[in-house]
């Protein structure tokens, strides 16, 4: 392997990417949180809910920075590392890029000054108006981007000039191509089930150290929250990623191949739990798998052939271990947080959640995984795309920019450095929010002011010490 | 027929022009940051943009995303040829944006080393957007449509002279912006800032207007100038454009005596007149280039169908977006005091 400008790209484009995605998988579950419990407080005027809007949307202003300025990174980085893959198809999806900044970006950005700032400036109506704008933002976001990047996986709509670039012919069909629906579906789904296990872990720990509450506290209410969230959700997204498997089998066949470990092209596939993809030797080792199944698993008769890796020379297959194993992991998770949702449900129903110490602690456990869930569904879906920037199109080695890897190395390194102190600081900052919980949190320094009339919510001040000069 | 590419070409400036102004002030009080008195001061500094900054950056967002969509050739030549000034621009972004909640998260230590992390990154993001002005300026190596330069083409006397002045122009316009929102001892002290900032942006600028009649002979055209044997002046072609140059001379004075006397508002237009000013000069200096110096912006333009269909979004959406943000400043409007205490 050559740490060449391409190499190096890629693994930076991995890196950053992976970075920010953890920010958006969160924030648009969290803002739709945010916008039920400033809703549900509006209506039913309990305090509680405000106490928990006021707690989680710290958490969410740290989250939406972080994720605001890596994604500020992607913007660029596209022209910096891969101005060849813009030059060729910028025809095609720079206006659903446009358009992702011009609908969702600057809603998102304007209006969370006002959600975060805007408590003693305008009524409480008002103010719900712009946390609802800004759950919204994020949502049209994960529209424009998905379908961006499902025009990748699944290209229509469009033709190639004579001198290579692409132009489009429909722009419907580029927008909505054909793994665009079960693609936005799959990763707002993954978005929701995110943010309620984090809400749900940050909560459970607050139960674990509760003494002698009676009632519904603020974190038994946002754990109950999470776990009906999830219980209803987490099935759904079993369906919801099944189906997007169906169109990656019909549409991207060597993706498929390489998440099941598909080497030989056959009827009456086997379904394989493990083994190690070997590209070289062009097999499995040490394979575990139940024949017979396999067929059944992707929806087709059993006497349908399915393509294996050797359908392909070698130079088009993608690399199979990180979509074999990272697909796994992903499924593993799914089941362990169908689990989550159906066992809390149960208890919730019996009234002995908040008793249930195991299960706390298991939702405790739980609260990374919908990251790491992710983290992988991505590396699935991108590293199966691979050799293609545009699947069958456009290979990745062509599309990198004309930069020297002295550059990308530096660069690159500059990222690991940047947001290993941001990533540190802000993970440290949530994390000790989260441990004082939304009671301690708040109940901080006494307002230093006066609310303005008609406004009943003012935003709590900081633990600003005074005569502290830094 | 509407002409699509001359219409983006004039939304993609006026997005960058407003990005320069308007991220411009709040980057500017990163620069001042290290010259307040307390940490009582600096909160105020920051609480006087902290909900609006993010707005103003997503127009660095649109700058480079209707680039790419509507100038992908242009996108993609400057790009890799500015490649380590983005990478400069970027770190600082991102150090200086996070320092806005973690600042007012963190205790002790850690304040003060977010509180380091907005001035350096904020002066940094300012610097290597000089530099990427300057390399612009300069013009890039292109052949068969690719960047065909060097990583540090980039990096001279030139750029380093424009860095210098765009962080001077970004503290005047944070100075002033300052003098508009903040009271008592701090509203000195941005009088002060200002008064200082206007006297390096006025030195900055004219070397930098000089310096760039040298860079190009097509820029020395524009203005009538020719270098044959001896200096011949085009007087048809340079006295019109002479009003450019007077509007930012009148910026500048007008910053200078109207924060003399302590007004509040006044010289943040001014501020806002010297940049309007050097943008134009830009602009004359270049059109129709959009990669100096060959590729035109027809050349680097989208298809027309990409343009059209962005075109009749943006109809409906820019007005919106700009009526949004307007309100926002207007919800925000007013001095802001440490009793405002938003955080």
């Amino acid at each position: 392997m050559e740490f060449d400008a391409l190499l190096l790209s890629r693994l930076q484009f991995a890196f950053t990417i992976a970075f920010h995605i953890l920010f958006p998988a969160f924030t648009i579950g969290l803002a739709a949180f945010l916008a039920v419990l400033e809703g549900l407080w509006l209506w039913t005027k309990r305090d509680a809910f405000k106490t928990l809007y006021l707690f989680w949307v710290k958490i969410f202003a740290l989250s939406f920075g972080m994720g605001v300025v890596s994604g500020v990174v992607l913007s660029y980085q596209l022209g910096t590392n891969w101005s060849e893959f813009i030059r060729l198809t910028g025809g095609v999806i720079g206006p659903l890029l446009a358009y992702e900044v011009l609908t969702a970006f600057f809603l998102e950005a304007s209006f969370l000054g006002v959600m975060l700032f805007g408590w003693k400036k305008v009524g409480p109506r008002l103010h719900f108006l712009a946390t609802v704008l800004v759950a919204v933002g994020t949502t049209i976001s994960a529209f424009w981007i998905l379908s961006a990047n499902s025009w990748m996986q699944t290209p229509a709509g469009f033709e190639i000039m004579a001198d290579g670039r692409f132009e489009a012919t429909d722009y419907w069909q580029v927008i909505f191509n054909p793994s665009f629906p079960s693609r936005l579906v799959h990763m707002l789904l993954a978005a929701f089930i995110t943010t309620g296990l984090v809400v749900g872990a940050a909560s459970a720990w607050r139960v674990l150290k509760e003494r002698a509450v009676t009632g519904w506290s603020e974190s038994r209410i946002a754990l109950a929250m999470a776990v009906g969230l999830i219980a209803v959700v987490a099935p759904l997204q079993l369906l919801a990623g099944h189906w997007s498997g169906e169109v990656a089998h019909k549409l991207q066949p060597s993706k498929t191949a390489a998440i099941e470990g598909y080497w030989e092209t056959r009827a009456d596939q086997p379904l394989h739990l493990f083994g190690i993809p070997d590209r070289e030797a062009q097999k499995n080792h040490w394979q575990v798998s139940i024949p017979g199944i396999g067929n059944a698993i992707q929806n087709v008769p059993k006497d349908e052939v399915i393509l294996g890796l050797d359908a392909w020379p070698r130079e088009d297959q993608p690399p199979p271990a990180i979509p074999f194993f990272a697909f796994r992991i992903m499924v593993g998770l799914g089941l362990l947080m169908i689990a989550l949702g159906g066992v809390g449900a149960v208890l919730l129903w019996r009234r002995r959640l908040f008793e249930s110490r195991w299960f706390l602690r298991f939702c405790v456990a739980m609260g990374p995984s919908g990251f790491i869930a992710v983290l992988a569904g991505w590396m699935v879906t991108e590293v199966g795309r691979q050799p293609w920037v545009v699947y069958g199109v456009l290979r990745t080695r062509d599309a990198v920019s004309p930069v020297t890897a002295g550059e990308v190395a530096t660069s690159l390194l500059a990222y690991v450095v940047v947001y290993s102190i941001v990533f540190t600081a802000g993970a440290l900052f949530i994390l000790r929010l989260m441990a004082e919980g939304p009671v301690a949190a708040l109940a901080e320094p006494a307002p230093r002011q006066d609310r303005a009339p008609g406004s009943p919510l003012a935003k709590a001040p900081e633990d600003t010490t005074p005569g502290e000069d830094l | 027929m509407l002409d699509l590419p001359l219409i983006w070409a004039a939304l993609i400036a006026v997005a960058v022009l407003l990005y320069v102004v308007l991220d411009g002030f709040d980057l500017g009080i990163g620069i001042l940051f290290p010259f307040a008195r307390s940490k009582e001061e600096r909160d105020v500094m920051m609480n006087t943009v902290a909900p609006v900054w993010d707005g103003n950056e997503t127009w660095l967002v649109l700058g480079g995303g209707g680039l790419l969509a509507a100038f992908p050739l242009a996108y993609s030549v400057l790009m890799p040829a500015l490649y380590l000034p983005v990478l400069l621009m970027l770190a600082g972004l991102i150090l200086r944006g996070v320092a806005f909640e973690f600042r007012f998260r963190a205790r002790n230590r850690g304040r003060k080393f977010w509180t380091q992390m907005f001035a350096g990154g904020s002066t940094l993001t300012a610097a290597a957007q000089g530099l990427i002005l300057g390399g612009f300026i300069q013009g890039v190596a292109v052949e068969g449509d690719r960047f065909a330069g060097g990583a540090f083409d980039w990096l001279t006397p030139y750029t380093l002279l424009v860095a210098a002045g765009i962080v001077a122009g970004y503290a005047l316009l944070g100075g002033a912006w300052l003098m508009m929102k903040t009271t008592d001892n701090l509203h000195g002290d941005a009088r002060r800032w200002t008064l200082t900032s206007a006297a390096a942006v006025a030195v900055l600028l004219a070397a930098v207007s000089l310096a760039t009649l040298f860079v190009h002979p097509q820029i020395a055209e524009r203005w009538g100038l020719e270098a044959g044997s001896g200096l011949t002046i085009d007087w048809a072609a340079l006295a019109p454009l002479l009003a450019i140059p007077a509007l930012g001379l009148a910026g500048l004075l007008l910053v200078v005596s109207m924060a003399s006397k302590g007004s509040h508002r006044w010289p943040f237009v001014g501020a806002l007149t010297v940049f309007l000013s050097g943008y134009l000069g830009l602009a004359v200096s270049f059109m129709p280039d959009i990669v100096p110096y060959g590729i035109g912006f027809r050349e680097a333009a989208a298809p027309d169908n990409a343009l059209g269909l962005m075109l009749v979004g943006t109809g409906f959406i820019l007005p919106l977006i700009l009526g949004y943000t307007a309100w926002v400043y207007w919800v925000f409007r007013g001095k802001v005091t440490p009793e405002t205490g938003y955080h």
